[in-house]
């Protein structure tokens, strides 16, 4: 028999724990890569000499395999006396590249601010931090929500990368299942769905949340 | 970033490379990642071409195709855009067996890579089609052209202009997606690093040379994707001062 109904929901309850944390390390990774990349482009306008190194940078995250990342991490931090575990690592790796990517969402939110904002903020003597702030920032977020959105599903779709130093979320745990009863078409199909499911629902959230910003920006 | 700092970084990185090669702790571990940067290679070009031709078909099916076809093509691109890629590659490669379809591994990869990239392309191309003006439909349209010599003769070409940036991060994604290969018994650039890694614990060697080839490769393509755009878009500025 190729699918069998009782054994799927006997190893569903499995699945559904491993699913938290695989979500763990989506909303965690997330924070991280958010903020991260906020940090990224506004040190990048705040301190121009930087702009040059934090390109390079980005590149290089861009540029290599996010798995290659996870395990050097994983294998280096050690070197240097960081024992950190699977999970810290792979969610920390994550972070990072998905801060790469955010960095550059930022960095055309900012753009799109008229200049005339940027100099009166200067014509009011306000301080870098104060024009970013209350001037800057609630004007460049709120167009680049969607983006970030997107950018919040790929991360998510990434998390199974995380098996591969072992971190027990959703994909580790249907493999160890598979291999311990080497039946593999349930649980690895269940994933899917699972991960079907969620990016379905997450894209229809992104496309409301869009026009709901639409309506609020347009006066 | 400017084509030159481009060029200058891909220069800096070989040269990495190549002065790293001549150590004696980098030396020995060169010859295993080479080989294995080859099967990456290999895989990154077959899954794109797989990609192009899915995307395309994917996106004229979406567009133009019988309601069947339509409906079809609207699944596969939902599926392969709504899983991840690494559950797709090991789908393929545990599931389908108990179908009673083996494929070998490097098939699984170049056909889990291939679809899963053009199931974005598509979207690229569909973009792409609907960005080219309406007056060069009504035009053709006006001119008695069929449907396939529109296509062909007319909006293809200007979309192509409009498709070749997006589609060559979707190369990037694909070369680094290559990495999840590894983890199907591939020897590509990912596993034997990772093999060695755990044979000798000289990580840091050993992902440093890894980390610079993958740039490297990335580099590669991106400078191509660039003066390809740069030579396409160059007939269409011709065309139109015409």
């Amino acid at each position: 028999m190729i699918w069998d109904w009782a054994f799927a929901f006997e190893i569903l309850p499995v699945l559904a724990s491993a699913a938290i944390v695989s979500i763990e390390a989506t909303l965690i990774g997330f924070a991280l890569a958010a903020s991260l990349g906020l940090v990224l482009a506004v040190v990048r306008i705040a301190v121009p000499w930087t702009g040059w190194t934090i390109s390079v940078l980005v590149e290089l995250i861009r540029s290599t395999p996010l798995l290659i990342q996870i395990f050097f991490l994983y294998f280096v931090f050690p070197k240097f006396g960081v024992v950190l575990d699977a999970f810290t690592a792979g969610v920390l790796a994550i972070g990072i590249h998905y801060a790469a990517y955010c960095s550059e969402v930022y960095r055309a939110g900012f753009d799109n601010i008229h200049r005339g904002q940027w100099e009166a903020s200067v014509a009011l003597n306000l301080s870098a931090w104060t024009t970013f702030r209350d001037i800057i920032i609630p004007q460049a977020i709120p167009p680049i929500v969607p983006a970030l959105g997107n950018y919040l599903v790929a991360l998510f779709k990434e998390t199974p990368l995380l098996s591969a130093i072992a971190v027990l979320e959703l994909m580790q745990t249907a493999k160890i299942i598979g291999s311990e009863t080497f039946r593999y078409t349930e649980p690895m199909t269940l994933v899917g769905l699972f991960f079907l499911a969620m990016s379905l629902v997450s894209a229809a959230l992104i496309r409301s949340l869009e026009g709901l910003l639409n309506r609020r920006t347009m006066r | 970033m400017g084509i030159r700092t481009l060029v200058a970084m891909l220069v800096t990185a070989l040269v990495v490379i190549g002065a790293l090669a001549t150590q004696e702790s980098y030396k020995v571990f060169m010859p295993g990642l080479l080989q294995g940067a080859v099967l990456t290679i290999e895989i990154a070009i077959l899954g794109s071409l797989l990609a192009i031709v899915m995307g395309v078909l994917a996106a004229l099916a979406r567009m133009y195709g019988p309601a069947p076809l339509r409906w079809l093509a609207t699944v596969y691109v939902e599926i392969f855009r709504g899983t991840s890629a690494l559950v797709q590659l090991f789908w393929l490669f545990f599931v389908l067996p108990q179908f009673g379809v083996t494929l070998n591994a490097f098939l699984v990869a170049v056909l889990a890579l291939g679809l899963n990239v053009g199931a974005y392309g598509s979207e690229v191309v569909r973009g792409a089609i609907q960005s080219v003006a309406r007056g060069q439909w009504e035009a053709s349209t006006a001119l008695n052209m069929s449907r396939p010599q529109m296509l062909r003769r007319i909006i293809l070409p200007q979309a192509f202009v409009a498709m070749i940036p997006p589609w060559g991060n979707l190369f990037i994604e694909l070369l680094k997606s290559t990495a999840l290969v590894s983890l199907i018994t591939l020897s590509d650039l990912a596993f034997k690093a990772q093999q060695m890694n755990q044979n000798t614990f000289k990580t840091i060697p050993i992902f440093t040379l890894v980390l610079l080839m993958y740039l490297a490769m990335s580099l590669v393509v991106t400078i191509g994707m660039r003066l390809l755009e740069r030579r396409a878009s160059l007939g269409l500025a011709r065309g139109k001062a015409a």
